[in-house]
């Protein structure tokens, strides 16, 4: 498989005010952390005058596979949509506290959405193909971005799908709708047009949540050759799927306030994958990850 | 909780008797009354169009000078200058009111969200759906005919006002329809808000856009109020559709059905049938360009 070329990706800056990063060492997949590609401190979200998401602290590290866990409603997914702003799109939705990017604050005035979103990828809880051909869902992305050249955006289709794990199973039908596919093919597909703008980090909303085993295997596996390019975080309600796809794990949980009747989220705990599921600190965390509910 | 375990035969599979299954034959026979019904109207207006009107159409009806209403019969006079009038008169209404209707729909449901001016847009659009249409032609009359003279651009002005609303009520309804995700999926990949409008919302509602236009075009198209007051109909065909006194099928089938004479009336059949051809053709041309631009959305 062909691979992106890392280093030119890290090199691009969103925006003159971003520094330009060192280049850094590969660390080995331990406890050792690697570079920070997102610092969040004391973030708190909110959605009008609903606090959805309470006082979260943690890093993301380079080409590592962060997942987020936790029951509905405990904020995971509105954590993962705050690093790339999509919550930008809800009306009254509010970030408190302080969320980096690379040392660059997210949401500082001056910093487009735009150009964030163009370094930092979503792919979504359900399949979202356009309803164009396959090929012109994955050039929409370099298109948008300027690219016209036939000979290069060919280039980057084949590439991207190939990065995909779909590129054998579409090659001969690339002027096919992108709606005709199966719901796992949808989703690689999906991933290929994410990739196909060659982004740093890629969020994904509960990828394989829609699909059946076989596909999410089959995107499991490919999450774990994304992250040799790619920062990936990842919400999911499957487990087994963070112990499989997960080098760090991020648990949430649910703060009820009876008394004004309110729910928000809050994340309990974080750490490497094997120390949240085998030796977890606290014991919400211990009586979700073994079943017992939190 | 009926029981599992049984034993063959008894499990009773058959249609239950008594009053469910009553109920659903009543459904039925309704839904079947109803589409009757609706077929009945539809089928008399086609039948008796084109049997009457069958008989006047000719190469020399659809191309000749028209006369005024009077006793000579078929075989004199024709449609042509009318049909010439229809086409451009309308069609620089369509030219006016389908690029503003489908921005005016985009802005309320893309831009404005909940904000006033967009709640005052869709309201004034749903307003001007029940004016009535001589109300448009004595709007144009006065603001435009009575300081320029009348001329097929005061017409396409008044059918334009009259398109307006019914562009922006369905443009504005099929964007409506455009799934949330696909938008999400834009803005992901770095779009800009009026790059998702134009990339990804506008294709995906395209082929309703397109019904909902030509539905406009064709309700237009058959409007003599509006015309009335601007256009002032004539007897020779004028291309010109900026300057002079023009004519249209509308406003011929309203003279020459108030006509006493024979001729005259099979004339106005005519036209009638002429402009239900134009219609049918704009449809099915309608069909075939978004058939091309929907080969995607299944």
């Amino acid at each position: 498989m062909e691979q992106p070329e890392q280093q030119e990706v890290v090199e691009q800056t969103i925006s003159a005010n971003m520094p330009k990063l060192e280049t850094h060492v590969q660390a080995p997949a331990t406890d050792t952390p690697r570079a920070t590609i997102f610092d969040v401190q004391n973030v708190s979200i909110y959605y009008g005058a609903f606090k959805a998401v309470t006082d979260v602290s943690l890093p993301i590290y380079e080409n590592e596979v962060t997942a987020f866990i936790g029951s509905s409603g405990s904020g995971k997914s509105t954590v993962l949509r705050a690093f790339n702003r999509m919550n930008d799109l809800v009306p009254g939705a509010r970030v408190e506290g302080q969320m980096t990017y690379r040392g660059a604050d997210l949401y500082a005035k001056e910093v487009s959405p735009t150009a964030v979103r163009r370094r930092i990828g979503m792919v979504f809880q359900k399949p979202n193909p356009f309803p164009k051909s396959i090929y012109d869902n994955v050039a929409y992305g370099p298109r948008i971005n300027g690219e016209r050249n036939k000979a290069k955006l060919d280039e980057i289709v084949e590439r991207s799908l190939r990065g995909a794990v779909l590129w054998d199973e579409v090659k001969n039908r690339l002027k096919q709708s992108g709606l005709a596919l199966s719901g796992g093919q949808a989703q690689r597909l999906c991933i290929a047009r994410t990739i196909a703008v060659e982004p740093d980090v890629v969020l994904m909303d509960e990828p394989a949540s829609a699909l059946d085993p076989i596909a999410t295997l089959a995107i499991e596996d490919l999450i774990r050759e994304l992250k040799k390019n790619y920062t990936i975080v990842i919400v999911t309600h499957n487990m087994q799927q963070a112990t499989r796809v997960s080098d760090r794990t991020a648990f949430y949980s649910v703060l009820t306030d009876s008394k004004n009747d309110t729910r928000t989220g809050v994340l309990v705990e974080h750490g490497p994958t094997q120390q949240i599921f085998e030796d977890p600190h606290d014991s919400r965390t211990q009586a979700y990850v073994t079943g017992r509910m939190g | 909780m009926t029981t599992t375990s049984g034993q063959p035969g008894t499990v009773d599979l058959r249609e239950g008797g008594g009053w469910r299954r009553t109920k659903n034959q009543i459904a039925t026979f309704v839904m079947w009354t109803a589409f009757i019904a609706t077929l009945v109207p539809l089928i008399l207006v086609l039948y008796t169009v084109i049997s009457k009107g069958v008989t006047a159409i000719s190469w020399q009806f659809l191309t000749s000078n028209t006369i005024p209403p009077n006793v000579s019969p078929l075989g004199f006079g024709g449609m042509g200058p009318a049909i010439v009038g229809t086409l451009i008169i309308t069609g620089f209404a369509a030219v006016i009111a389908i690029p503003l209707g489908v921005l005016g729909a985009v802005y309320i449901n893309e831009y404005g969200g909940k904000g006033w001016l967009a709640n005052f847009i869709s309201f004034m659009a749903d307003v001007m759906t029940g004016v009535p249409s001589i109300v448009m032609g004595l709007f144009i009359y006065t603001i435009w005919v009575l300081h320029f003279g009348y001329s097929g651009l005061a017409g396409s002005f008044a059918l334009a006002c009259l398109m307006l609303p019914i562009v922006i009520r369905s443009t504005y309804e099929m964007l409506r329809l455009v799934p949330n995700h696909l938008r999400e999926a834009s803005y992901a990949l770095g779009a800009t808000k009026a790059r998702v409008t134009l990339t990804v919302v506008l294709p995906a509602a395209v082929g309703g856009i397109v019904s909902g236009a030509l539905l406009a075009v064709a309700r237009a198209a058959g409007e003599t109020a509006p015309l009335l007051f601007t256009i002032l109909t004539v007897e020779a065909t004028n291309t010109n559709l900026f300057s002079g006194a023009n004519t249209a099928l509308s406003t011929q089938i309203f003279t020459n059905a108030q006509s006493p004479f024979v001729g005259g009336e099979a004339r106005a059949w005519g036209s009638a049938l002429t402009l239900i051809v134009i219609a049918f053709i704009l449809m099915i041309a309608a069909r075939i360009v978004t058939a091309r631009f929907t080969r995607y959305t299944r």
